[in-house]
């Protein structure tokens, strides 16, 4: 795992010892060696090769690496992967169960709320969050949730209405 | 992109943390919340020996207020904590007003007040918070703690007055002699964006007589603004016309706002001199326009 940042060539130092983290990642216990400095958002997508995380910006701003920490929307690019260790993790990859659709999903596909998609997976872990909080969002309250997400194709309404189409669908299952 | 090498300890007292700090000779740095660390460890602005992770103490979390008023944020309430505390919404206003305010919601599940305080950005919304409430922080090293005024705690952007082997422990926010009122407004292009303006007012209120005031800048200069000499508009008075023009003439001439792709140096003093009126005439029971 050391080997993770092979791309910039440099070796593993001697005098930083690499470290061994467990993370319950979508309910699964995963380990990896790994050098401090590596990013939570590279650990999910290079060693445990889960690339539905995206890197967008690298610079906290994009919210692609959106995922949830122990329940809470972070953007992964900007937590260090050591951090995670002991705690969980949920992407969107976690999303789906084998033969269904999560409703955000469902709505993102219903409203047609996605483009390029690259923005997808964070747009829905941060709608997750929110709706895990609050099932009957109003319109405004989804706008501000999601508005550390950027995308650069939809402009933005069909994911405020893929939104409000999953709460509508998740209050229904409820009853 | 990739920080440069560090050593990551997480310690599990605060002792440790200041073990370590001291131990790294000013080469180590404590993360926090890490939305302004881990940005610039990526960016190479900061590239430290040692990282030291507090997020593993436990009991640094918490607001408390004391029976006289007094508000205390441990190291690590994080912004989300402020912005959906009923006690703060119903006690401290002008730190509620903020916290929906700082950067955006998902920054706001790690980012810290205290980490945000210290990171010292002149553009920082709770360094101005601070300073309108006429805040301190305690800070804890290997000889013991004691109490930095926050006037005396910023030293310029990106600076602070601790030593390199002390950690922030809290911030206190002193209590009101009747009760505290005020408000928080920024201007922003777009959320997570750089103020174009911030303006904190802190008001202490008897009834309808302001007995203590506060007022700090972000986003209009090189550093954090204070604006606290316009309290002298507004003590010992009710919030009138003519008393709201006066404290905000006061406050728009502090800033030292500059011409950029924000806006031009005279459209930001405007912003501010509105925002504080409008703060202002928010917690009048006056009739004023
Ligand atoms: C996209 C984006 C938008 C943002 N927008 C805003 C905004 O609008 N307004 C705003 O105010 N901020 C904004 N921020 C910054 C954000 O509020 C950070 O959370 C804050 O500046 C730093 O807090 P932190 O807990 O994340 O600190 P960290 O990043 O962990 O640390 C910051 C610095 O403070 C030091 N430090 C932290 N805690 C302590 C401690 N207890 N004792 C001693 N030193 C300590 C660290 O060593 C480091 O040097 C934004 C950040 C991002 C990524
Ligand atoms: S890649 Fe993490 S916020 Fe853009
Ligand atoms: S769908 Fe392309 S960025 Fe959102």
């Amino acid at each position: 795992m050391s080997s993770l940042y092979e791309e910039v060539h440099s070796a593993p130092s001697s005098d930083i010892p690499v470290r061994q983290v467990t993370v319950n990642v979508n309910g699964e216990s995963r380990t990896a060696n790994v050098e401090p400095r590596l990013l939570l958002a590279h650990l999910l997508r290079q060693a445990f090769k889960l690339t539905g995380t995206h890197t967008g910006c690298d610079t906290t701003n994009c919210g692609a690496c959106t995922i949830l920490f122990d329940g809470r929307p972070i953007k992964s690019c900007t937590m260090l992967a050591v951090q995670a260790d002991g705690h969980s993790v949920q992407t969107v990859e976690g999303l789906a169960s084998a033969s269904e659709l999560h409703p955000l999903q469902e709505g993102f596909k219903q409203e047609h709320a996605l483009q390029c998609g690259f923005c997808t997976p964070g747009m829905m872990m941060a709608a997750k969050a929110l709706l895990e909080e609050n099932l009957n969002p109003t319109e405004d309250e989804i706008r501000w949730a999601l508005s550390g997400n950027l995308c650069r194709c939809t402009g933005y309404q069909n994911i405020v209405k893929a939104v409000l189409w999953a709460a509508e669908k998740m209050r229904a299952e409820l009853n | 992109m990739y920080p440069s090498r560090f050593k990551y300890e997480s310690p599990n007292t605060v002792e440790e943390a200041i073990k370590l700090l001291d131990a790294g000779k000013g080469e180590a740095k404590i993360l926090a919340g890490g939305q302004s660390l881990v940005p610039m460890l990526k960016l190479r602005f900061a590239f430290p020996e040692q990282v030291v992770d507090i997020n593993n103490i436990p009991g640094l979390d918490y607001i408390r207020f004391d029976a006289d008023g007094t508000l205390h944020i441990g190291a690590l309430v994080r912004h989300e904590h402020l912005e959906k505390s009923l006690e703060i919404s119903k006690r401290q206003p002008t730190i509620a007003a903020a916290a929906p305010l700082v950067a955006d919601p998902i920054v706001r599940t790690r980012g810290t007040f205290v980490g945000s305080v210290c990171h010292a950005d002149p553009q920082g919304d709770w360094a101005a918070t601070m300073i309108a409430l006429n805040g301190s922080i305690i800070v804890q090293g290997p000889k013991g703690k004691r109490t930095i005024a926050m006037k005396d705690f910023v030293l310029g952007p990106y600076a602070n007055s601790m030593n390199y082997n002390e950690i922030a422990i809290e911030a206190v926010i002193p209590a009101p002699q009747g009760v505290a009122r005020g408000g928080y407004l920024k201007l922003e292009r777009r959320v997570g964006d750089f103020a174009t303006a911030s303006v904190a007012v802190a008001l202490d209120m008897k009834g309808d007589v302001v007995v203590g005031a506060g007022f700090a800048l972000a986003g209009v200069g090189g550093k954090t603004i204070d604006a606290n000499e316009a309290a002298s508009a507004l003590l010992g008075q009710k919030l009138t016309e003519a008393t709201i023009a006066k404290a905000a003439a006061i406050v728009a001439a502090k800033a030292e706002p500059r011409t950029d792709h924000r806006g031009s140096a005279e459209y930001k003093r405007h912003i501010v001199e509105t925002f504080v009126k409008r703060i202002l005439v928010a917690n009048s029971t006056q009739k004023v326009a």
